[in-house]
């Protein structure tokens, strides 16, 4: 992997071709706000707070950091009034979805950005999808998974899978931003396996 | 059946079906797309072959269902060869006359033929009726000719002679550059530059490469790939053939939704009868090139129109789109180099090869060449398909070829591009019809769905029926898409019923620059645009829907009310006996009055005042007035009083 150079908010920054703005930023320490982002998983793109702008020639354009991939000379800021407020947006229409999730109110404060903006619909996931993509990609069960589309988008255990699987794992819990992983973890398992065979007694 | 094994042998195969039908032999064509199999055609094939039979002339006359000519409005559609006498809206019952008649005799029957609204003027022939001779029809023209599920008909009509010409006497390079110089552009929606496309693959590492039809069609009213696809499948399979020669792929899909059934089955039997010929498959046309096509069954998702999550759908996961900072030419299925094009761009292929470059871009504007598909739906006269050259004006299409709005009502808008496009005013009628041009008025070509508006539709409800469209169909992966989305929905709603506030439409506007800039595929990053070039042209109509409560189109049905102008009302009873709430009261010489309360706001009581009364108004954003007094409903007669 050939090294090269660019620019982050006007510091000179080292690079291997093929990494991403993301990576790179973090290793040269410049904080760029995620969600969906997790180093063990592949890019997703989804909840687009990485946003950041690309400056070149006059004209800049902007593109999420956790995809986009370096280049010689790439001249990039992280936040700029524009970056800002699409990330406050952002944070706003999620809050209106998990307004205790702690990572969001962090986030909120650091952007200005109003929890009570929209109408509240607590479904308290945020639909990041990082359950769903370590149970596929890491542990390679598929034991969640999102279920419809659009504004009907939701993540479900698979009760057939998860009822072997789950309760030796449960790694998934400490990914959620919010509490609604687990809280839809026992909701299927009382609904679906309530008296798992597989399960030994002592998890209860 | 024969393998065809060089061009020349295709030549002979096309002169052997030629010297079989003899030049003027008479034949009957009956539309059997699916808007005129709806309307009973397959019923007027069945009494064509059965009445031929009756009168004896089995031997004499062929009948064929064929592709869809587009003019839907009239359907069926059936025209007599070789004199081309077109009739419509023809039924069964007619079928004898039409046999002894024209076929016998070789008279037309007056009764079937177009009428001219204006002049009253009737048109024998199909090229004389102003639907068909304001457009040109270099891509449909053939589909009333085809039956097509007959691989001999598309060879009738010079089928595959482009492949041969590029197999036999072209090298890729020049097939590449043949297309380039057209100046192409892709028909489904971005207008990308399909010769650039398909050096960028050709160019890019990587085997396999692949070669994909997108027949994903799925804005709402647009229905130009699914008939040229019924219509004239070969066509679609010799411009893939021909991009895949060039750019070095061996292995093709056709990724067609499921909903389009007939397409499937056309296809289907199209690339079967394709490989029974040697025009697909392994050393096609004796020249050593191998080719095969795959047809995929979309699972109905709009968003798999978009190419990387048509990809993703290909490769047999969920149909959603990945990002992609590298083209899917470069980077596609399976992260090969794919190049990925529209159903009317492959179409396109063929006809470049055989007129070259140069009188294919005859017609068009600078930058925008070659004819286009419109679906033209909504408030217009002729509702069918259209194929016009670029560059002509909207107003031409609306009125010359559309033969403008039913009913005397005046024209308001079109919307085109489907969800991603927008409305153009009244003052844009004579825009040049082009992909920078519309983009520029704030719209966009699409893959060619136009929709005509009246004066009785509201912008406002407009951009909030496509946001309804969007948020169904967005596949819920990025933010800005399903969460603003759903909030400009949720807006836009509250306009409607009359619920907007101040600061709304700077909401919207912040909603929409989110998922302009920061959506994860073009489908989010389009998403507001109905909503913009409504914002943008008809800007006072939002106004009037928040500040005063009221829609100018007199159409929301919160906003409005109907009332009954005791002046006017003669006591006739019509709309109390048809109100379906029981909302009106009144009696014989007892002025009518509607209450308002049990009033459902369905018109019926509009309809049917008679117009010598018009007593029924339609009010918005005023106060409808009190009911007058008992005492003063009755109506006194002047003959009673006598």
């Amino acid at each position: 992997m050939s090294e090269l150079l660019l620019t982050i908010d006007g510091k000179e920054v080292k690079a291997s071709e093929g990494m991403t703005i993301l990576q790179s930023a973090q290793r040269a320490g410049i904080p760029i706000p995620t969600l969906c982002h997790h180093e063990k998983l592949e890019p997703y793109g989804a909840c687009r707070i990485c946003i950041v702008e690309l400056e070149s020639q006059g004209w800049t354009k902007l593109v999420v950091s956790c995809l986009y991939p370096v280049e010689k000379n790439l001249v990039v800021k992280t936040r700029s009034e524009k970056v800002d407020r699409i990330r406050r947006t952002i944070l706003e229409l999620q809050l209106a979805h998990a307004p205790e999730s702690l990572p969001l109110q962090a986030l909120a404060k650091e952007y200005g950005a109003d929890r009570d903006r929209f109408e509240k619909e607590p479904s308290f996931c945020i639909l990041c999808g990082l359950c769903v993509r370590h149970c596929t990609e890491v542990k390679k069960k598929n034991a969640i998974a999102f279920v419809d589309r659009g504004t009907r988008r939701e993540i479900s255990f698979i009760p057939e899978i998860a009822s072997r699987e789950c309760w030796k794992c449960k790694e998934c819990f400490s990914l959620c931003p919010t509490s609604y992983l687990q809280a839809a973890y026992f909701l299927t398992k009382g609904l679906a396996f309530p008296s798992s065979s597989s399960e030994p007694a002592s998890e209860e | 059946m024969a393998r065809i094994n060089s061009s020349v042998e295709l030549e002979k195969a096309r002169q052997n079906i030629l010297s079989r039908r003899g030049p003027n032999q008479a034949s009957v064509s009956v539309c059997a797309g699916t808007g005129c199999l709806a309307s009973g055609a397959s019923q007027v094939i069945d009494a064509f072959t059965a009445e031929i039979e009756k009168q004896g002339l089995t031997m004499a006359v062929s009948t064929k269902g064929t592709g869809c000519p587009g003019f839907c409005e009239r359907g069926p559609v059936v025209v007599i060869y070789p004199e081309e006498i077109c009739y419509l809206q023809v039924s069964p019952e007619d079928v004898p006359e039409i046999v002894s008649k024209t076929l016998k005799e070789k008279k037309v029957v007056d009764r079937l033929l177009y009428v001219d609204a204006v002049t009253g003027e009737k048109a024998a022939r199909e090229s004389d009726i102003p639907f068909y001779k304001h457009q040109v029809r270099n891509l449909i023209g053939n589909n009333i000719k085809i039956d097509p599920k007959s691989i001999d008909d598309y060879l009738a009509l010079g089928g595959y002679s482009a492949l041969a010409k590029v197999l036999s006497r072209m090298l890729p390079e020049q097939v590449l550059e043949e297309i380039t110089k057209s100046n192409l552009r892709g028909r489904g929606g971005g207008g990308f530059p399909t010769g650039r496309k398909w050096a960028e693959s050709r160019n890019a590492p990587g085997d396999p490469k692949y070669v994909i039809v997108n027949a994903d069609e799925g804005d709402p009213g647009a229905f130009m790939d699914r008939a040229l696809l019924e219509g004239n499948p070969h066509s679609v399979l010799e411009g893939l053939i021909i991009g895949a020669y060039t750019i070095g792929s061996h292995e093709g899909y056709i990724y067609v939704r499921q909903e389009y059934p007939l397409a499937v089955e056309n296809v289907t039997i199209a690339i079967r009868q394709a490989e029974e010929r040697a025009l697909l498959g392994k050393n096609i046309l004796g020249s050593g090139f191998d080719f095969t096509i795959k047809v995929h069954k979309g699972a109905g998702a709009f968003v798999c129109g978009e190419s990387s999550a048509l990809m993703t759908a290909l490769e047999g996961r969920a149909g959603e789109p990945r990002p992609k900072y590298i083209h899917t030419a470069v980077k596609g299925v399976w992260d090969k180099p794919s190049v990925l094009n529209n159903v009317e761009t492959w179409a396109n292929v063929p006809l470049i090869i055989n007129l070259g470059a140069e009188r294919f871009a005859k017609y068009g504007t600078e930058r925008s060449k070659g004819t286009k598909i419109f679906s033209l739906v909504g408030k217009i006269t002729n509702t069918g398909l259209v194929e016009v050259p670029m560059g002509i004006t909207l107003r031409d299409i609306i009125f010359k070829v559309g033969g403008g709005i039913p009913g005397g009502k005046r024209f308001k808008a079109v919307q085109t591009g489907g969800p991603s496009g927008g409305c153009l005013p009244e003052e844009l009628l004579d825009l040049e019809v082009g992909f920078d041009e519309l983009t520029r008025a704030g719209s966009m070509m699409g893959s060619g769905g136009m929709i005509v508006m009246d004066e009785d539709t509201c912008m406002v409800d407009v951009a909030r029926y496509f946001l309804e469209f969007l948020t169904d169909e967005s596949c819920g992966k990025c933010v800005p898409c399903r969460e603003g989305i759903r909030q400009m929905l949720k807006t836009l709603t509250n306009i409607t019923r009359g619920k907007g506030k101040d600061g709304d439409i700077e909401l919207l506007e912040q909603l929409a620059e989110v998922a302009g800039e920061a959506a994860l595929c073009a489908l989010g990053r389009s998403a507001p645009n109905p909503f913009l070039s409504t914002l943008k042209y008809f800007r006072t109509e939002y106004e009037a829907h928040i500040k005063e409560k009221r829609c100018p189109a007199l159409s929301c049905k919160d906003l409005i009310a109907f009332y009954i102008d005791p002046e006017k009302c003669q006591a006739c009873m019509a709309c109390v006996r048809k109100c379906p709430a029981e909302a009106i009261s009144g009696g014989k010489n007892r002025r009518h009055v509607i209450d308002q309360e049990k009033c459902t706001k369905c018109g019926t009581c509009l309809q049917v005042c008679p117009p010598r009364f018009r007593a029924v108004k339609k009010i918005s954003g005023e106060p409808v007035p009190p009911p007058v007094s008992e005492e003063a409903r009755t109506i006194v007669r002047k003959s009673k009083e006598t």
